[in-house]
């Protein structure tokens, strides 16, 4: 590596005490890591082969010639680790090495100490696990299948060959290649007919030893008439040393099925998240996608919904909130299939500062889709003068039938609501609060509770000094 | 001095135009006054420098609260000291639910979290007086309200929230006569030794269901007279031209 190169990728290499050191760690983007990734999880050959081919494309594959600026990013792939296998019987990092803001940040939305190591990556055991081990019973009865990737695998290979890369090719882009090749971690969820969940399924449970996946990979089939929700991520921030995270989700559900994918982000702000997120929606299936991006320096992630039999259903609620330094591009898709699907986009961006928020949408009318149906809103509100936002909403009607609706607003913080707020008592900083929240209130309403009251302590936090 | 709202030889301005001009004004604690004149005479000026508006700039003169010197502190902090403003045009808050508000703001005013209990009784309370319905309580603020439902929503924050000083900028323009009459209901219902009110009004109308102890009139950015409530009934009959000439000609 040239000498000038060194420290950006001691920034961002992942700070192991020196003491506990991994059993293995791939730095460079090369078909040799690919092949060690792949052997040391005793792979058998067609996934093996499968990475290589995905390496391959990626090559191949040109860089988004829109959305935000990558140019960073592209410098520094090899200089990533590609996969840390955490030494066995001990966490990889200390608490010591967390920074005191980030633990402040955790004190102040009041997280119990045990799970603030889980976010920060040191913890090694969730301390539900307990708790948990009886939702798994309970899950295992109903022949309900929530393992992790890699398990799923293992043990249920067929299926999973059934599945796997289906609904997002290593072709798709060049994210969604480069999570082919090395992919790490996440979840594999299968719902056998006519089950329904009653608990979400939270992958934060599931996670019991260190760290986030930073390549994961989550396959999710719910099978007819079944139920399911299922969440990842958290809304305290996360701390990592990694700056690139790219997920590749594949949901398929099936006939009558129902499934809902909570998700929210809070990673640090070095963090380049480009997450590809797809659904494939069977006759009268219902998929919804809640998706909130709190944190990363740069998110690209559009949760799409192809509508594939009659009478599909599917809903994406989304969340940004960009500070100075983020430029989260974030949106939805829609792709209308079959007659009688219907589709709707509520997007809500927040940027603060000189942060900027884009909102990137398709709607797409195949001309079998009669009478689909789309409705798409967005807005942004903008907090400070030199906040930005921009909206790309891209049309593709191929049907007459079909009722499109799309409304965009931008507003800004106002004075008078702030004025108005404070002559009845409230400072200004939590008038500004109320506002953003209340502003985010047709999405976060639709967020599990513990989820939701996070959410809005984050934003007070967030807000505290951000105007007047 | 204690007990008063004392207004103390105000002048401000707005976009660097001069609006009051020397405003003298004393509301004493259990008085209702009503604050008359034409239109751009200064009179929600008035009301909105009074709760500390930042679009206005005091350019001298004082505001005394319970003898406290008010002028230069933050809107929430003469609100916590018991100050309030019905707004002529209130704002929209869209996604926030006029209960949780109202609770937010009652714990901001008195420093602690309403029982639950005690809080939603107000609430009801209020409601009934104002001839309401509880439905109004889940609607976001003002969102998708008719202009006389948000005069409504203001003379409802005014009795749940209970402030020993009000003022009421044309809290009754626009509304029906059933509605003005609930709010003068609920004006009237505050009436005591701790509570005052300023009626900022163009007409008599409101002035019929709340009789007012003293009566200002105020005519470009001052108060030109102040009498008793025939001195409403006066101008209702001859307008304002006759004080008009007799001010320029004093």
């Amino acid at each position: 590596m040239p000498e000038e190169l060194k420290h950006i990728a001691d920034d961002y290499r992942w700070d192991f005490k020196d003491e506990v050191e991994p059993e293995l760690a791939l730095k460079g983007l090369t078909p040799e890591t690919v092949k060690k990734i792949s052997e040391a999880k005793g792979e058998p050959a067609w996934m093996t082969e499968f990475r290589l081919k995905a390496l391959e494309i990626f090559y191949k594959l040109p860089w988004p010639s829109w959305g935000p600026d990558l140019s960073e990013l592209k410098e520094k792939l090899d200089e990533f680790y590609y996969y840390v296998k955490p030494p066995t019987g001990g966490p990889a990092k200390s608490w010591d090495e967390v920074p005191e803001e980030i633990k402040k940040t955790y004190e102040r939305l009041g997280i119990p100490e045990a799970e603030q190591k889980v976010l920060a990556g040191v913890g090694a055991q969730y301390d539900s696990e307990v708790v948990y081990h009886s939702v798994k019973e309970e899950l295992e009865r109903l022949g309900v299948i929530f393992v992790s990737i890699e398990e799923g695998l293992k043990e249920h290979e067929e299926l999973f060959r059934r599945y796997f890369a289906k609904l997002v090719p290593p072709t798709d882009n060049k994210f969604a290649a480069l999570n082919s090749a090395v992919w790490s971690g996440g979840s594999f969820v299968y719902v056998p007919p006519g089950v329904e969940v009653e608990v979400p399924l939270q992958a934060y449970f599931r996670v019991n030893t260190a760290g986030f996946g930073q390549f994961e990979r989550t396959l999710i089939i719910v099978d007819e008439g079944a139920k399911v929700h299922y969440i990842e991520g958290c809304t305290a921030p996360l701390y990592t040393t990694e700056a690139l995270h790219t997920g590749v989700i594949e949901i398929f559900v099936h006939k009558n099925a129902h499934s809902r994918y909570t998700t929210i982000q809070n990673w640090p702000t070095n963090m380049y998240n480009l997450v590809t997120q797809r659904a494939r929606v069977e006759e009268g299936g219902y998929q919804m996608w809640l998706d909130g991006n709190l944190g990363s320096k740069v998110t690209m992630k559009y949760p799409s919904s192809i509508l594939r039999g009659r009478g599909a259903r599917s809903e994406v609620l989304s969340i940004a909130f960009a500070k100075t330094g983020q430029h989260l591009d974030t949106g939805a898709k829609l792709i209308h299939l079959a007659p009688d699907t219907s589709g709707r986009i509520v997007s809500k961006s927040i940027s603060k500062g000189e942060g900027r928020s884009s909102y990137r949408g398709l709607v797409k009318v195949s001309p079998r889709a009669d009478r689909a149906k789309a409705n798409v809103e967005c807005d942004a509100l903008l907090i400070h003068p030199e906040s930005k936002t921009d909206t790309y909403p891209y049309m593709e009607i191929e049907n007459e039938t079909a009722q499109i609706g799309h409304e965009a607003t931008v507003s800004r913080l106002a004075d008078d609501q702030l004025f108005y707020l404070e002559t009845r008592g409230i400072p200004e900083d939590e008038a500004a609060a109320l506002i953003v929240r209340g502003f985010l209130e047709p999405v976060t309403k639709e967020l599990p509770l513990e989820f939701a009251v996070e959410l809005n302590r984050l934003i007070e936090l967030e807000m505290e000094g951000s105007v007047g | 001095m204690a007990n008063r709202l004392e207004i103390q030889d105000l002048w401000a301005s707005h976009e660097g135009k001069m609006i009051l001009k020397g405003v003298n004004l004393v509301l004493p604690l259990g008085e209702v006054h009503a604050l008359m004149g034409p239109n751009g005479a200064g009179k929600s000026t008035l009301g909105k420098v009074i709760a500390g508006d930042p679009n206005y700039q005091v350019e001298k003169g004082r505001i005394l609260l319970d003898g406290e010197d008010i002028t230069d502190l933050p809107p929430e902090e003469r609100a916590k000291r018991g100050l309030f403003i019905a707004f002529q045009y209130p704002v929209e808050i869209p996604g926030v639910q006029v209960a949780n508000f109202l609770r937010l703001a009652l714990k901001e005013r008195t420093g602690e979290e309403p029982p639950i209990h005690e809080f939603y009784q107000r609430l009801k309370e209020a409601i009934e007086l104002l001839d309401w319905d509880e439905e109004v309580l889940s609607r976001y603020l003002n969102e998708g309200f008719s202009g006389g439902e948000k005069k409504k929503n203001e003379v409802l924050q005014l009795l749940v929230l209970k402030p020993r000083y009000a003022i009421l900028d044309e809290t009754d323009s626009g509304l029906d006569i059933d509605a003005l009459k609930a709010v003068a209901r609920a004006v009237n219902a505050l009436r005591g030794p701790e509570f005052a009110a300023l009626l900022i009004t163009h007409y008599q109308r409101l002035l019929n269901y709340i009789e007012p102890d003293r009566v200002h009139v105020m005519m470009d950015g001052r108060i030109v007279r102040s009498g008793g409530p025939e001195l409403a009934k006066e101008l209702e009959k001859r307008g304002y031209d006759w004080l008009r000439a007799e001010v320029s000609g004093a």
